[in-house]
């Protein structure tokens, strides 16, 4: 972020003395972000090549908490199943592959209609602070506001049971990858919709007339026209949703009844276990591929030139 | 039980989820700035109660300050952070209130001071269940971190625990109590005596059990032993065989679908019986009582295979001296006086030295709460609610009943890295 601020300095440095300007304007955030996540994040990775016992953090260089992860993973469980680092990776990848689709569909979907067929500026505004309403609560309200919902003995079942559709209560509403998806999505379509519609706002009108009147129909327009000229925004909100989605802990206990597997919440356990150390290690291999996924999607678009 | 761990503050869990970065560091930085805090004027002194708040309660800390003018500052955080404190931050407490399992962990690292039972008035009185490991006059389970393990150091600076009594103690003990399986009566239809009824495929898709691993896989060894697949020579103390065993057991029932959910918070346990996503689970007394003050029906079942325990109590920082130091012996003293042991004791918990206890409890109350007789009267918490109705009898009896049948208790294993990232496995399965 700080490189942004940074970077715009360079083209515009005609004089010495503009650039020490714009070195001055990008001060404040440098530092904050300096302070705030570099030496933090430094502390973290140095502390994940430390030794540990119960009670105490001994420095020294060891690989054992980068071992300790991965261990067993060269061979099935004898349940069959992947080792505890892959397979909690593996659900954590598939929830946010699962969230990012569907609120790739629906943020685009909204964000088209609000940008597209909504005509009047004020019932833009108007519509758009009625996207932001439930955000004014808490997470962690929004989310518990579902178990009521879709509990065995909840609103979703007793009206189906009411209207005679089944008659035992649909298990798999709560408590399960559905519910799980269910909220994220909830949760974080708007982080979707909002750079969506900005990329989608700036778009030309008469790029779109141009379209029409060389004949294209309403989905070529959209797939050759808008789609292209919104793909920062689609960038943008997808490194928002993958980011959060990948390193949620809270969401996924909550809807899943603490019995899906996701690697925050496995930094938490540790943490919480004075296993500092084993938390380090983690959270580093957990930054590295989600910085992997952000280098692959900034590939497809250069940000800092769409901006 | 641990409500210990039921205080865990919402935004510190959702506040986990971004960035730990950022808050580590403010947190860091809060604790250093109230380890400095200038010194306490002379004519008034503050003492803070770093604790879970289970004895954070606000009608404690007034009333002791009406008594002799001290002033308590609760410090409420989870039980897993009171440890990490007493680890990392040992200046910015004056008084810590703990669990006795903890002090594996914060023993070995000096930060706490032994205190001089010469100076504890009530000492000599504290129930024998913390100091020889006996309920009336009869040896239970030491299974686990037993407090009579840990309760003794070898000196005032000492790192380690002494094997027999000494003048110094570790912590002086305030609340305990034993835990069982939550059931409830009205979905389940029969009776239920065993441990095993957990796993009991019978309520496949309804059962629940506790997502704090170093509890959880208690409750799952005493299961385990119920089934009849296996005895511990220790269920606190595990070799990596048994915690393979425990697990795998864990793992196959999870994949048969067996569990509802795990909870991991006092309110999810009490939201997953309100609402009957599960009819039986791993509990602690007071969600119990809370789901039946919402007018469902739910027990605390007594089982053939004993209760699992758990104990709190309060430590000194190793650097605290002067006044300050007089001040927490003071609230030490006062606390064990009765008045606070009578409050305890009214909520379901009980208190470290009966005796005084019983002196503040009106007869009715006691024969109810210790000894398991039906109420003579409603039986009312100290903040009015009615707990119990005229008639009614405490689950599990008396104390010498419920603490008598300890099987084992909470415990820290040698093996708890191995341990967790087994319980992961779990969770991950």
């Amino acid at each position: 972020m700080s490189s942004t601020s940074t970077a715009t300095a360079g083209p515009v440095a005609d004089s010495p003395n503009r650039t020490l300007h714009a070195w001055w304007q990008a001060a404040p955030f440098t530092l904050v972000f300096v302070l705030f996540f570099l030496i933090p994040l430094a502390l973290i990775v140095m502390v994940s090549f430390w030794d540990f016992n119960e009670y105490e953090l001994l420095p020294a260089f060891t690989l054992r908490n980068y071992f300790a992860i991965f261990e067993g993973c060269s061979t099935l469980t004898e349940h069959g199943d992947f080792c505890v680092s892959l397979s909690t990776y593996l659900s954590t990848l598939k929830f946010s592959l699962l969230v990012w689709l569907i609120t790739l569909v629906l943020g685009f979907a909204v964000a088209y209609f609000l940008a597209f067929h909504v005509r009047s500026s004020g019932m833009q505004t108007a519509l758009f602070i009625l996207c932001t309403v439930p955000f004014w609560t808490s997470n962690v309200i929004r989310m518990i506001s579902w178990v009521p919902l879709l509990g065995r003995n909840g609103l979703v079942n007793q009206s189906l049971q009411g209207i005679g559709l089944i008659d035992q209560p649909i298990e798999w509403l709560l408590f399960s990858d559905f519910s799980v998806v269910l909220a994220f999505v909830h949760l974080y379509t708007m982080f979707m919709i909002v750079p969506i519609f900005n990329s989608m706002m700036r778009i030309d009108r008469s790029l779109l007339e141009a379209a029409n009147d060389a004949g294209a129909s309403g989905w070529q327009t959209l797939w050759n026209v808008i789609v292209p000229l919104c793909k920062t925004g689609i960038i943008i909100g997808s490194i928002f949703v993958i980011t959060i989605v990948m390193g949620d802990f809270v969401t996924i206990g909550v809807m899943g009844g603490q019995q899906i597997a996701s690697v925050g919440k496995i930094i938490q356990v540790q943490t919480s276990y004075l296993q500092f150390p084993l938390a380090a290690a983690n959270a580093v291999i957990l930054l590295a591929v989600v910085l992997m996924i952000i280098w692959g999607l900034t590939r497809l678009v250069d940000i800092r030139k769409e901006l | 039980m641990s409500d210990t761990f039921d205080s865990k503050p919402a935004d510190t869990t959702a506040g986990l989820s971004r960035r730990s970065l950022l808050q580590g560091t403010a947190g860091m930085a809060g604790i250093l700035a109230s380890g400095m805090s200038p010194a306490i004027g002379q004519e008034k002194i503050t003492l803070r109660y770093l604790g879970t708040a289970v004895n954070q309660d606000k009608a404690i800390g007034d009333k002791f300050e009406k008594d002799t003018g001290i002033k308590i500052q609760y410090v409420a955080v989870t039980t897993d952070d009171v440890t990490k404190r007493a680890v990392t931050a040992p200046n910015s407490f004056d008084l810590i209130d703990t669990e006795y399992f903890s002090l594996k962990k914060i023993v070995p690292t000096g930060n706490l001071k032994g205190i001089d039972v010469k100076k504890i008035k009530n000492a000599d009185k504290i129930t024998p269940l913390f100091t020889t490991g006996t309920v009336a006059g009869k040896a239970v389970g030491d299974q686990g971190t037993a407090p009579k393990k840990v309760i003794y150091l070898e000196g005032e600076k000492s790192k380690v625990f002494a094997k027999s009594p000494t003048q110094f103690m570790s912590l002086i003990p305030t609340v305990y109590n034993a835990d069982t399986l939550g059931i409830r009566p009205d979905l389940i239809k029969r009776p239920i005596n065993s441990w095993a009824e957990l796993l009991n495929p019978e309520f496949k898709g309804k059962t629940a059990i506790l997502n704090i691993p170093s509890i959880g896989i208690m409750d799952a060894a005493m299961v385990v032993e119920a089934m009849g697949l296996y005895k511990y020579p220790d269920k606190g103390n595990m070799t990596k065989a048994e915690i393979d065993l425990t697990i795998k057991t864990l793992i196959e029932a999870k994949k048969a679908g067996q569990f509802r959910a795990l909870w991991k918070d006092f309110n999810e346990s009490v939201n997953l019986m309100a609402s009957g996503e599960v009819v039986i689970q791993s509990m602690w007394s007071p969600a119990v009582t809370a789901v039946r003050t919402k007018g469902i029906a739910c027990n605390f079942q007594p089982l053939k295979e004993g209760y699992r325990a758990w104990a709190a109590g309060f430590g000194l920082p190793a650097t605290l001296s002067g006044r300050k130091l007089d001040g927490a012996y003071e609230f030490i003293n006062w606390f064990l006086d009765g008045w606070a042991g009578a409050y305890l004791n009214r909520q379901g918990y009980y208190s470290a030295v009966l005796d005084t206890a019983k002196s503040k409890m009106e007869a009715y109350e006691w024969a109810y709460w210790m000894e398991g007789k039906p109420a003579t009267q409603d039986i009312k918490s100290p903040n009015g609610d009615v707990l119990a109705k005229a008639g009614q009898v405490r689950d599990g009896g008396s104390y010498e009943a419920r603490m008598g049948g300890i099987a084992c208790w909470n415990a820290v294993m040698d093996e708890n890295e191995y341990m967790v990232r087994k319980w992961n496995e779990f969770v991950a399965a």
